[in-house]
C-alpha cells in the first residue's frame, strides 16, 4: 500500500533519490582543503542550525537579563551607589592622609634644619571665642611642654604656648591682640616689634620713620624676646605709612595661614636670647 | 514479473556493457546499453520505475567502473524519471521519437555525469562534445533497434508458436 502511494507520487521519490545519492557523493570526495564534503556540509549545515539556536537563546537572555532582571539591576545599582558612595569617602579620607603626611614630612625637614629640641604637635581644636585668637594641641606637660614655648610651623612662626595641660596646651597664635615678638627686617636689618592687631593681620611697632622699609620687605623673628628663635619667618611687610612719633605704620601679612593650622612644632629648647638662625630659613 | 524482467534487462545490458568496454569514442563508451535499458523500463512503466531502475542500474555500475559511487547513479536516476514523465505526457511509440528520446536522454546523461566530476574537480573532460555526439547517435540508432527488437521479439515468438499448434 504505501510502495503503491510512492508511485503515485514519483516527485517525492525522485527527492529521496537525489538526496541518497548527493550523501553518496559527498561522503566520498573531498573539498579542495582535503576535508570530506558530507563532514564540511554537514557541519556547515549544523553550524548554522547552531548559529541559529544561540541567536534565539542570546535573544531570549538579552530579553531576560535587559528587561525581565531589571529589578536585580535596580537592587544592583543601588549597592553600587552605596559602594560608590563609601569608596569616595575613602578616597577623601586617603587625600586627607596623604596632606597630613605631606604636612608632616614638611615639619620633619623643619625640625631637621632647625637643629632645635622641638615636639610635633596636632592642632586639635580652635578658640572658644573670636576674642582670642588661640588654638589648642595635642600636646602638653608630659612631653615637656611648658609656657612661653615657641610654636612653629614649616611656613613661619606660630606663636606661644599659654597654658600647658597634661596633654594638651593652649597657644596663643601671633596674630592674637595681646601677642608680640621680637622682629627684624631681613634686608636691612632694622628691628621693631611685631604685634598681632585681631584682625588677621600684623603690625610692625617702634620702626624709626627714617629707616629703609618697603612693602616686599621679609620679617623674621629677632630672637631678643627669649621666646622665638632667631631668624624664623614672620611675614612680609604689606603696608609703609608714616604714624605719629616718628614711626612707621607697618602692616604685615602673616607667613602662616593661621586659618589651615593643622601640624607644628613646639621648641622646647630655651631661647634666652639665643641667636641660632636655622639652616635653609632666611 | 515486470519488476524481474527490469532486473534481468539491467544485469544483461551490465554484462553486455563489460564485454562492449573497448568500443569507446575519445575515452567514452560509444554506447551505454544500461541507459538505453533504464529509458525503456521508463517508457513502459513511468517516471517511478524509471527513476527506481536508473538508481540501481546507475550505482551497480559506478560500483563496477567509477571511482565514485553515485554520480552515475544520479545520472541515470534523473534521467529515468524525466524519460519516465515524458513517456507519460506524450506519445512515444514510434522510432523518431524514440531516437530523440534517446538523444536527449545520453546528452542529459553525459551533461550531468561529466558537470558533477567537473564540479567536484575529480576528472576533466577536454572537448567533450564529439564524444557525447557519437554517444548520443550509437545509443539513439541502438536503443531503436532494440525497443522494436523488445516489442516485436514477443509477438513474434507467440505467432510462431501458435502456428506450430495449427499445423499439428
Amino acid at each position: 500500500m504505501a510502495l503503491a502511494d510512492i508511485r503515485q507520487r514519483p516527485g517525492v521519490l525522485l527527492g529521496a533519490a537525489i538526496l541518497l545519492h548527493v550523501v553518496l557523493i559527498s561522503a566520498q570526495v573531498n573539498t579542495a582543503s582535503g576535508l570530506p564534503v558530507l563532514q564540511v556540509v554537514t557541519f556547515g549545515s549544523f553550524a548554522e542550525v547552531q548559529r541559529g539556536t544561540m541567536a534565539l537563546f542570546d535573544g531570549l537572555r538579552n530579553f531576560w537579563s535587559g528587561y525581565v532582571a531589571l529589578r536585580q539591576v535596580h537592587a544592583e545599582n543601588d549597592a553600587l551607589k552605596d559602594e560608590l558612595q563609601a569608596l569616595q569617602v575613602r578616597v577623601q579620607q586617603e587625600r586627607a592622609e596623604a596632606q597630613r603626611t605631606d604636612s608632616l614630612r614638611q615639619l620633619l625637614e623643619l625640625r631637621e634644619r632647625a637643629h632645635l629640641d622641638t615636639t610635633a604637635a596636632e592642632v586639635i581644636a580652635a578658640a572658644a571665642s573670636p576674642e582670642f585668637r588661640t588654638v589648642t594641641i595635642d600636646k602638653g606637660t608630659n612631653e615637656g611642654l611648658r609656657s612661653d614655648m615657641a610654636v612653629i610651623s614649616p611656613a613661619g612662626v606660630v606663636g606661644r604656648v599659654i597654658l600647658p595641660a597634661r596633654r594638651a596646651s593652649k597657644v596663643q597664635l601671633l596674630i592674637d591682640r595681646n601677642a608680640a615678638a621680637g622682629a627684624l627686617i631681613e634686608r636691612t636689618r632694622v628691628q621693631g616689634v611685631v604685634e598681632g592687631f585681631g584682625d588677621g593681620s600684623l603690625r610692625m611697632q617702634y620702626v624709626p620713620g627714617t629707616a629703609d622699609v618697603k612693602p616686599g620687605d621679609l620679617l623674621v623673628t629677632s630672637g631678643i624676646d627669649g621666646i622665638y628663635p632667631k631668624g624664623f619667618v614672620i611675614g612680609t611687610i604689606e603696608q609703609v605709612e608714616r604714624g605719629s612719633g616718628g614711626y612707621h605704620q607697618i602692616t604685615v601679612r602673616p607667613a602662616v595661614d593661621f586659618a589651615r593650622l593643622e601640624e607644628v612644632l613646639v621648641v622646647r629648647t630655651p631661647q634666652a636670647f639665643s641667636g641660632d638662625v636655622p639652616e635653609g630659613t632666611p | 514479473m515486470r519488476a524481474v524482467a527490469a532486473a534481468a534487462a539491467i544485469v544483461a545490458a551490465l554484462a553486455l556493457q563489460t564485454t562492449l568496454a573497448g568500443l569507446v569514442i575519445r575515452g567514452t563508451a560509444a554506447i551505454d546499453l544500461v541507459l538505453i535499458v533504464i529509458v525503456y523500463i521508463a517508457l513502459k512503466s513511468g517516471p517511478a520505475a524509471g527513476l527506481v531502475g536508473g538508481t540501481a542500474a546507475g550505482l551497480i555500475q559506478d560500483a563496477l567502473s567509477n571511482p565514485i559511487l553515485g554520480i552515475g547513479g544520479l545520472a541515470k536516476t534523473i534521467v529515468g524519471f524525466l524519460a519516465g514523465v515524458l513517456a507519460t505526457q506524450f506519445i512515444l511509440n514510434g522510432p523518431l521519437p524514440r531516437l530523440v528520446l534517446l538523444v536527449l536522454a545520453t546528452v542529459l546523461h553525459s551533461a550531468i555525469f561529466m558537470g558533477l566530476y567537473v564540479l567536484l574537480d575529480l576528472r576533466q573532460f577536454p572537448d567533450p562534445l564529439p564524444s557525447v555526439v557519437g554517444q548520443a547517435l550509437g545509443n539513439g540508432f541502438v536503443g531503436v533497434v532494440a525497443f522494436q527488437l523488445a516489442e516485436w521479439l514477443p509477438g513474434f515468438v507467440d505467432r510462431r508458436r501458435g502456428g506450430r499448434s495449427l499445423k499439428r
